[in-house]
């Protein structure tokens, strides 16, 4: 290939076009369509600027503005309701499952059985592959008020637990829901990472007197570091984004009081409720928050010398 | 974005799958007897916790109405295992068409995405070739951030799409992380293989169909994989985008009949002159159904999974 392209630089454009056509045909239909759903769509965002109605079309629906964008900066209460929600299973989940799949790696990193190692990888996996419509189900015969758990308790006459359908217990429940699902193929990354460390470190360390615990924290630990902020820094460009299947799953018996979230807030109000206008200006801050989020944190993590998503140096 | 979405970021795999872990040698001690047992506990407990609940969904879609009834409705061990609930589900009623309908989109869907993405990476494979970087940063930009649901609504009944299986298909038919994921293995290909090729005479054709893909059954595994499983398990699309119940796919009706507990009436089920199996073992048998897919391609997709997508993959 080297050899043809030297002078590629030089080509005229019409001349490559001609030269390239059968990998450019290749790439057409690929092309085609993420162009058709993924920019094209895009453009739609402009009806969050008009009062949309939907048999006058985006075309000839009348500007209006920004008073799509009052209920934001006049904090409209179901708006604020879903914001704050939102907001709350963020904070959960950065707390709670983000470290799951690191103590979990961190344990199959250092079994000395490679089988055993794998056959549990094999079964914490699964789960990923699951939808969430199966997974709720799943939950709900475990823990719903006819479920495994409560028949456990009636049989032994005690009080059953109303887990399912509690708006108290929503928040934990989804959160038990992720790590379950999740956690185990969260494992593959930081797994990768310490399967890169060099394993004279470990017998220096020792050879230096380290423990097990010392050898963890100054080895072990410092080699997953990078992917720990690349995620973080992904987590945190989708801090508006939570569980949206998931929660729309299961709002029915919780209420929206406890359930509601930005996209399902979103999906209600526009396509349910035909607020069309309203819900495309939420939508359109929680997108652009988000990449506005990314893009912060991965200069914060380049400050800190961290490679993050993408390096800084080209 | 998922992890599933970041596993190229870590890059290559480079301590072979196999090797023995040395940290015993040079006196290091080995961990205590109470720490290692503490480790199998709980691994053990994490295990349990996620087999034990597919374990009683399959027991309770075996189990007759009495032994339901004196479990409470959920059992660990089916005493008379019978497939009365699974021969409901398939009498040719609601459950059979919606599982119909994901088979045909799951096998569909996940063909047609194979070739298109296969496609798209193969040629954005080659730096030097017409409007390569605007071509890769419109894939790479797909990956920051999505159109939202209202655009994409919007979009796709502006095509008239609604309604249609193809609305289930078309808007997710190219995964830009899928597309980087292949790319990376195309450029991973040792390069004079293809030189040699080309001097031997083949065209661009034929290097392709005869090297390349040849090469790439790993990635091409793994990533037909991932779409079929992606298109299985599809709720949000056929949500938004199929009013009409006799379209829908297996997880809405999943939805409605397992996690919304509507009741599926012997009509439904298309039985003629026969009472239904207990509700229970048929939510279950459903739920089972739209298991064993995952399942079956499950050892398939592990074997593949780390190769696929560990593999060198940080070209970007």
């Amino acid at each position: 290939m080297s050899a043809t392209v030297e002078g590629a630089g030089t080509t005229s454009r019409w001349a490559r076009l001609r030269r390239d056509k059968f990998v450019l045909l290749l790439g057409l239909p690929g092309v085609a369509v993420i162009l058709l759903f993924h920019y094209l769509p895009m453009l739609g965002n402009v009806i969050a600027f008009k009062d949309y109605q939907p048999f006058i079309g985006i075309r000839d629906s009348p500007w209006v503005g920004l008073e799509n964008f009052r209920v934001i900066f006049n904090g409209d209460p179901e708006f604020l309701n879903a914001l704050t929600n939102t907001l709350i299973i963020s904070f959960i989940q950065v707390v709670l499952v983000f470290p799951a799949p690191i103590a979990i790696a961190l344990l199959l990193n250092s079994l000395l059985s490679e089988r055993i190692k794998r056959v549990v990888q094999s079964v914490l996996y699964l789960p990923h592959f699951m939808s969430w419509v199966i997974v709720v189900a799943i939950f709900q015969q475990l823990l719903g008020n006819a479920g495994l758990l409560n028949t456990w308790l009636h049989a032994r006459g005690l009080e059953g637990l109303h887990i399912i359908g509690d708006p108290g217990l929503f928040k934990v429940l989804i959160t038990s829901q992720v790590i379950w699902k999740d956690a185990g193929w969260g494992t593959i990354l930081f797994l990768a990472a310490l399967s890169r460390v060099d394993l004279a470190l470990y017998e220096a360390a020792a050879v230096d007197g380290a423990s097990r615990w010392r050898q963890l924290w100054h080895v072990t630990l410092p080699a997953i570091r990078g992917v720990v902020v690349l995620l973080l820094i992904l987590k945190l460009g989708d801090v508006l984004t939570v569980g949206f299947e998931q929660i729309i799953l299961q709002q029915g018996p919780v209420g929206t009081d406890a359930s509601e979230v930005l996209d399902t807030y979103v999906y209600s109000n526009g396509i349910l409720g035909g607020n069309w206008g309203v819900s495309s200006a939420v939508g359109l801050v929680k997108g652009l928050v988000g990449v506005a989020l990314i893009l912060a944190a991965n200069r914060v993590a380049h400050l800190f010398g961290e490679r993050g998503i993408y390096a800084n140096d080209r | 974005m998922t992890t599933k979405a970041l596993t190229f970021a870590v890059g290559r795999r480079d301590a072979p799958a196999g090797s023995p872990r040395l940290r015993t040698v040079n006196g290091v001690a080995p961990p205590s007897i109470p720490m290692r047992a503490l480790k199998g506990v709980v691994l053990l407990a994490c295990c349990t916790v996620v087999v034990l609940p597919i374990v009683s969904v399959v027991s309770t879609s075996l189990a007759d109405q009495r032994q339901i009834t004196t479990a409470g409705g959920f059992v660990l061990w089916p005493d008379n295992p019978s497939l009365n609930a699974y021969r409901a589900i398939f009498a040719g009623g609601v459950v059979t068409r919606a599982l119909t309908v994901s088979l045909g989109i799951t096998v569909v869907g996940a063909l047609l995405s194979l070739a298109v993405t296969a496609g798209l990476a193969y040629s954005l494979t080659r730096p030097r070739t017409f409007a390569h970087k605007p071509l890769l940063m419109m894939v790479l930009l797909t990956l920051l951030f999505s159109p939202g649901i209202i655009p994409s609504y919007l979009t796709v009944r502006q095509l008239g799409l609604l309604d249609s299986y193809w609305s289930l298909i078309l808007p997710v038919l190219v995964n830009g992380f899928n597309v980087i994921v292949m790319r990376a293995f195309f450029m991973d290909l040792p390069q004079d293989l293809l030189d040699s090729a080309r001097i031997d005479g083949a065209g661009e054709f034929q290097t392709l169909t005869r090297i390349v893909l040849p090469l790439s059954k790993a990635v091409l595994a793994v990533v037909g994989l991932f779409y079929a499983v992606a298109y299985w398990n599809s709720f949000f699309s056929a949500l938004l985008y199929i009013n009409d119940t006799a379209k829908w796919p297996l997880q809405l009706v999943l939805r409605t009949y397992v996690v919304d507990n509507a009741v599926l009436s012997a009509d439904q089920l298309n039985l003629v002159g026969e009472a239904p199996p207990p509700q229970q073992s048929l939510q279950m048998a459903i739920l089972v159904i739209s298991l064993v897919p995952i399942l079956l391609v499950y050892p398939l997709l592990q074997r593949h999974f780390a190769k696929g997508l560990l593999i060198g993959a940080v070209k970007g």
